[in-house]
């Protein structure tokens, strides 16, 4: 065997072994709760506690909401400017790439300076625009990947073409947005969704500073309290995180298999 | 009828341009005007006049300390992340392992680059803890004491080596694409031209992938300065880093300055900023040669 191909087996092996072990060593303890014998009662302990399910399903309901209320938001906006703005993309662009550049905690920051109960729009003055400012709040952290994977999806499509025939057949533009374009980038549409749904699950940042019953405080919450069920909610959480990605893959495969792509 | 014209003209400017409205009113008021907010905060007092001295407040020896913890702990995990990850891309795209390995370490980078937050600390905690899975085998297996070298999970090499499991996989992410843009015709004509495998490296290799190297090198600092979840659930509050600290800050004033918190979140832009702008520079300098 050649050389490299040691060093190559030798930097996968390192590699498996830096992956591994802390997933196998989350397992592990995750099944130690009873004495002396492995079980899953750390996991019955999660699952009846009604505050992860409380917790869980607001998480769920917030990933929900963000996905629809994005996707509205950018896939017009990614539409337009391709068709009549594309002197406006790269500062689109850039703006969808802020949310990486500044984080999140800052973000969260500005929020509670701006829109607490005394500013002249009081978000934070009730749960329910809480609620609302939370959702914009993960709306504003998805929006690069989700403007990357839906201008990814209209790359391959195009856009001009489709929008000209829709006219000429008589479309007004909702039927040209929601069964012309919306179902043309349906594969970027999901794959920027499934991100989306994995960030919003486990996000802690923005949901502890604003005070709502998610997720990723109830975590934090159970870490500091609870000696097994950390790990068998970081089981849960990499499942879900695994879910999403493995999801996004057979899109990607589906997109590509679809005969309307050229 | 010119008029008519010019009219039209301009009514379909106004449409174009209403079409980008939603979007730029949802990014002034939840990303751009929050931002401005307190980075024009930072340069006010509380009584609302004009001064650095938030600013030069930054540089008292708490906050100070706070940043350089924070930068020695991005620049270690990146450097870390960087090393590792390069010889994962290598080994997979040059290397000449099984096509199986680099199609399923790539997706497994996929999930462990977003596999970040709270439970990332908890994994760690549960392996490398004080009764975690390794820690414990070395004490049973070879009566080592893990603990009693100093090591400590909630420390900045405990930080450090839990970042690098989400900073690796980034890395694998973005090197593989630029050694795949290393042409095979690059290798035949240096060893055409008679050189050894260490100058191939070193004149063509490096200097085409540098960009991209430093490029998410630096990437991978920002990624780990700009997180906390991962920092808070592993060391609570007593390892005091930035956003930590700034975490402290907006709960319960803890500086006893609002306008110095602003100025510490200006701060952490700018760092996180200036890196972000050497890496779209190096980005478009590396993908001249991936084209």
């Amino acid at each position: 065997m050649k050389a490299h191909k040691i060093f190559a087996w030798l930097a996968i092996a390192i590699g498996a072994i830096y992956f591994f072990i802390p997933l196998i060593g989350t397992f592990e303890f995750s099944l130690r709760m009873r004495r002396g014998a492995y079980s899953f009662d750390a996991y019955q302990s999660v699952f009846t506690d009604a505050q992860f399910r409380a917790t869980f399903g607001f998480s769920m309901l917030m990933a929900l909401v963000t996905i629809v209320v994005g996707m509205l938001l950018i896939v017009p906006t990614a539409y337009w400017v391709r068709l009549r703005l594309p002197q406006m993309r790269p500062v689109v662009e850039f703006i969808t790439l802020l949310p990486l550049v500044i984080p999140a905690i800052v973000i969260v920051f500005g929020y509670l300076r701006l829109y607490n109960s005394s500013s002249w729009i009081p978000f934070t003055g009730s749960t329910q625009g809480t609620n609302v400012l939370l959702t914009f709040s993960y709306v504003t952290l998805a929006l690069p990947y989700m403007y990357r994977s839906v201008d990814t999806a209209m790359r391959t499509i195009d856009v001009r073409t489709l929008t000209e025939a829709a006219e000429i057949l008589g479309a007004k533009w909702p039927t040209i947005m929601f069964r012309c374009i919306f179902p043309n980038v349906m594969s970027g549409v999901l794959s920027g969704a499934f991100i989306t749904f994995a960030i919003v699950m486990g996000e802690f940042t923005m949901a502890a500073l604003l005070n709502r019953p998610a997720f990723g405080p109830y975590l934090q919450l159970v870490g500091a309290n609870k000696a097994y069920e950390p790990s068998a909610l970081a089981v849960i959480a990499f499942a879900i995180t695994w879910l999403s990605m493995g999801l996004i893959q057979l899109v990607s495969r589906f997109g590509k298999l679809s005969p309307s792509r050229p | 009828m010119t008029t008519a014209s010019t009219s039209f003209i301009d009514r379909r400017t106004v449409i174009d341009w209403l079409g980008i409205v939603p979007f730029m009113v949802f990014a002034l008021a939840f990303l751009i005007v929050p931002t401005l907010y307190l980075i024009v905060g930072a340069f006010f007092n509380p009584a609302g006049e004009f001064t650095f001295q938030n600013i030069a407040d930054l540089f008292s020896p708490s906050i100070l300390g706070a940043y350089w913890i924070s930068i020695r702990v991005s620049v270690a995990s990146a450097l870390g992340g960087a090393l590792i990850g390069f010889f994962l891309a290598w080994a997979v795209v040059l290397g000449g392992v099984p096509s199986w390995i680099r199609s399923s370490l790539l997706t497994f980078s996929g999930v462990a680059s977003n596999f970040a937050g709270v439970p990332l600390a908890f994994a760690f905690l549960a392996t490398l803890g004080r009764t975690g899975l390794v820690t414990v085998f070395m004490r049973d297996w070879f009566g080592f004491n893990l603990y009693s070298t100093g090591f400590n999970l909630l420390s900045f090499f405990g930080l450090t080596i839990t970042y690098m499991f989400f900073q690796i996989p980034l890395m694998v992410l973005i090197l593989t694409p630029a050694l795949d843009g290393l042409k095979k015709e690059w290798r035949e004509a240096s060893e055409i031209l008679g050189a050894s495998t260490w100058q191939y490296w070193r004149m063509v290799v490096l200097p085409i992938l540098w960009p991209s190297l430093m490029g998410a090198t630096l990437l991978l600092f920002a990624n780990a300065f700009g997180a906390i979840a991962t920092a808070y659930a592993l060391t609570g509050s007593s390892l005091n880093i930035v956003p930590i600290l700034l975490y402290a800050q907006i709960r319960g004033d803890v500086l006893h300055n609002p306008n110095l918190g602003y100025a510490l979140a200006l701060g952490m832009i700018v760092i996180t900023g200036i890196s972000n702008i050497l890496y779209i520079w190096l980005r478009t300098r590396a993908e001249r040669w991936q084209k």
